[in-house]
């Protein structure tokens, strides 16, 4: 075989591979969406759940995706960061930094249902944290945070040396330098990689059943005092999120519409899911272009 | 002349003194010793080098010789990848000592680097932002060290319209100007130039040329390289560098037209290197 009959058959073989996933990725999608979004309604959006009658909706189980994510966010976000200036800006390469970024591989490799069942034991359990919303965000923060230090980390080594020398050569110190210099150049990429593990965080539902619940109390959306109990705020309260719903009705939902409310919030997920990654990118080039460009 | 005695030819001290001892151009920095060392690999053997104030001394030679190995750790910029030791007196302080506010020296002692590296800030804000750390918050203040500072680099004709665009938006030879801009406002003594111009155009180099030039009345400046021409256009004073040793330093003049030793002869005239 002469080497341009081999290079057409390899071509031709990765564009079939590419194709293979292309089709499965949109056959997935359109199935779910062709089941899900003639569920979609107002009233499905924002009706709380019925237990055992139809026309129940999942307006409580996003308010709690949405408020989990940000509480697990506002956790994970300044530890992550910390620890990513530290591992790029400060570690030097010994054994010490060897080992946390070993620490950080292993992390992120736990299953979701393993991190969950350890914050079951430990924050709720042990803590006395019990199904929370709290217990929840710690969960998700354990699951999220080495994937965001590693993102972080990454944004920050992007940025070329010779910005860090700039600065130094200023007379700036080295945390000046990080902070005013090598931080702000590096906001359009780690805002990328933010809101990425947001739509990854939105859609765990494993870590989720054993710490944050699966029940999802009504809640009174007039009250935003953080400490009563019906308020959407209180952390401190059960709450089950869209992820866990859908896995709740599928296993053991008794309401007879259940099969078309499975299919309409996998459709929400979904949709909610791909919004996170188109924003992602959208926000991610524009900054970029303000940054870069007038 | 030459500085190392082990390569000397003709050390007429005489004359070295002589021309070091400019009373309108004292001596402000100098080095003795100086040793850099990456690892177990020395990079840089016993330099022994004298600036005189307000003047150009150009840094040449070889790929490889130590002269940016040298360059660097005037400033001390080299103190985080090797080990650097002698004495570096500057105004009479040794500034190579571990409890030298490396800080504020280095607001003495300015560099510029070979690539242009504005940061991704407005260009107003390349300036002043390392003044507002400084402690400077009056805007007044701001605007007028940012225009001087500018006009100082040549470059606030092309940008004062366009203060609040993107550093980098501009061309290569701006941005270095911008650098040297950045450089010059936060009031150094020294300028410390690490082959400025070696990403530019031709048009550029000369217009840096030309900008060095106005610059060292105000400052003294020691500048790397690789350009003969440059060297010989811009500085007073030229040391020419191989295999990690100062071989010969001399007025500019003299190591182009009458070098001391055939490897400098060698290398200005373009025999290798």
């Amino acid at each position: 075989m002469n080497a341009k009959t081999s290079n057409k058959i390899a071509v031709a073989t990765l564009y079939l591979i590419a194709l293979i996933v292309v089709l499965i990725l949109l056959s997935l999608l359109g199935y779910i969406l062709y089941n899900g979004v003639p569920v979609i309604s107002w009233h499905f959006l924002t009706a709380p759940a019925k237990a055992f009658t139809a026309g129940g909706g999942i307006g409580i189980q996003l308010f709690n995706s949405f408020y989990l994510l940000i509480l697990s966010m506002l956790i994970c976000f300044p530890i992550a960061l910390g620890a990513a200036i530290y591992l790029n800006e400060y570690a030097k390469q010994n054994w010490v930094t060897a080992l946390i970024r070993n620490a950080i591989e292993i992390l992120s490799s736990l299953p979701s249902v393993v991190v969950g069942l350890f914050g079951f034991l430990l924050f709720v359990v042990y803590f006395g944290l019990g199904f929370s919303i709290l217990s929840g965000a710690i969960a998700l923060t354990f699951f999220n945070l080495p994937l965001l230090t590693r993102t972080i980390e990454d944004s920050l080594s992007a940025i070329p040396d010779a910005q860090r020398e700039g600065g130094l050569a200023l007379g700036l110190s080295r945390w000046e330098t990080v902070t005013k210099i090598i931080v702000p150049a590096a906001v359009p990429s780690i805002i990328t990689g933010v809101i990425l593990s947001a739509g990854r965080v939105f859609g765990e539902a494993a870590a989720l059943i054993y710490t944050a619940g699966q029940s999802a109390p009504a809640l009174n959306f007039a009250d935003w005092n953080p400490f009563n109990i019906s308020s959407p705020l209180n952390p401190m309260r059960p709450a089950e999120t869209l992820a866990v719903h859908i896995w709740k009705i599928n296993s053991e939902g008794i309401m007879p519409d259940a099969k078309a409310i499975s299919s309409g919030s996998s459709a929400v997920l979904v949709i909610a899911i791909l919004l996170f990654n188109f924003a992602a990118r959208f926000i991610g080039r524009r900054l970029y272009k303000r940054l870069t460009s007038s | 002349m030459l500085v190392n005695p082990s390569h000397a030819v003709d050390p007429s001290k005489e004359r070295h003194i002589e021309l070091l001892s400019d009373p309108a151009h004292p001596v402000i920095l100098e080095t003795h010793d100086l040793k850099v060392f990456y690892g177990q690999k020395e990079a840089l053997k016993d330099a022994d080098l004298q600036f005189n104030e307000h003047e150009i001394t150009a840094l040449i030679g070889p790929s490889g010789s130590g002269k940016s190995t040298f360059l660097r750790s005037l400033n001390r910029m080299n103190d985080r990848v090797a080990k650097v030791t002698g004495e570096i007196n500057y105004r009479g302080i040794d500034i190579n000592q571990p409890d030298v506010d490396i800080y504020a020296m280095r607001r003495q002692i300015g560099m510029v680097f070979q690539r242009p590296n504005p940061f991704a800030k407005s260009i107003y804000e390349n300036i002043a932002f390392a003044l507002r750390q400084r402690g400077v918050t009056n805007r007044h203040e701001l605007d007028d060290i940012v225009e001087s500072s500018l006009k100082g680099a040549a470059l606030w004709d092309q940008v004062k319209d366009d203060l609040n665009k993107s550093a980098l938006s501009l061309s290569g030879g701006q941005a270095q100007r911008l650098c040297i801009a950045r450089a010059i406002a936060v009031k150094p003594d020294i300028l410390l130039l690490d082959e400025p111009a070696s990403a530019l155009d031709p048009v550029s180099t000369s217009q840096l040329e030309n900008t060095l030039l106005e610059l060292k009345r105000d400052y003294t400046i020691i500048i790397v390289t690789h350009n003969m021409q440059q060297a010989s256009r811009i500085s007073e004073y030229t040391a020419f560098f191989n295999m990690g040793r100062v071989l010969e330093y001399d007025t500019t003049t003299n190591i182009f037209t009458n070098p001391q030793i055939q490897i400098t002869s060698d290398y200005v005239s373009g025999n290798f290197g």
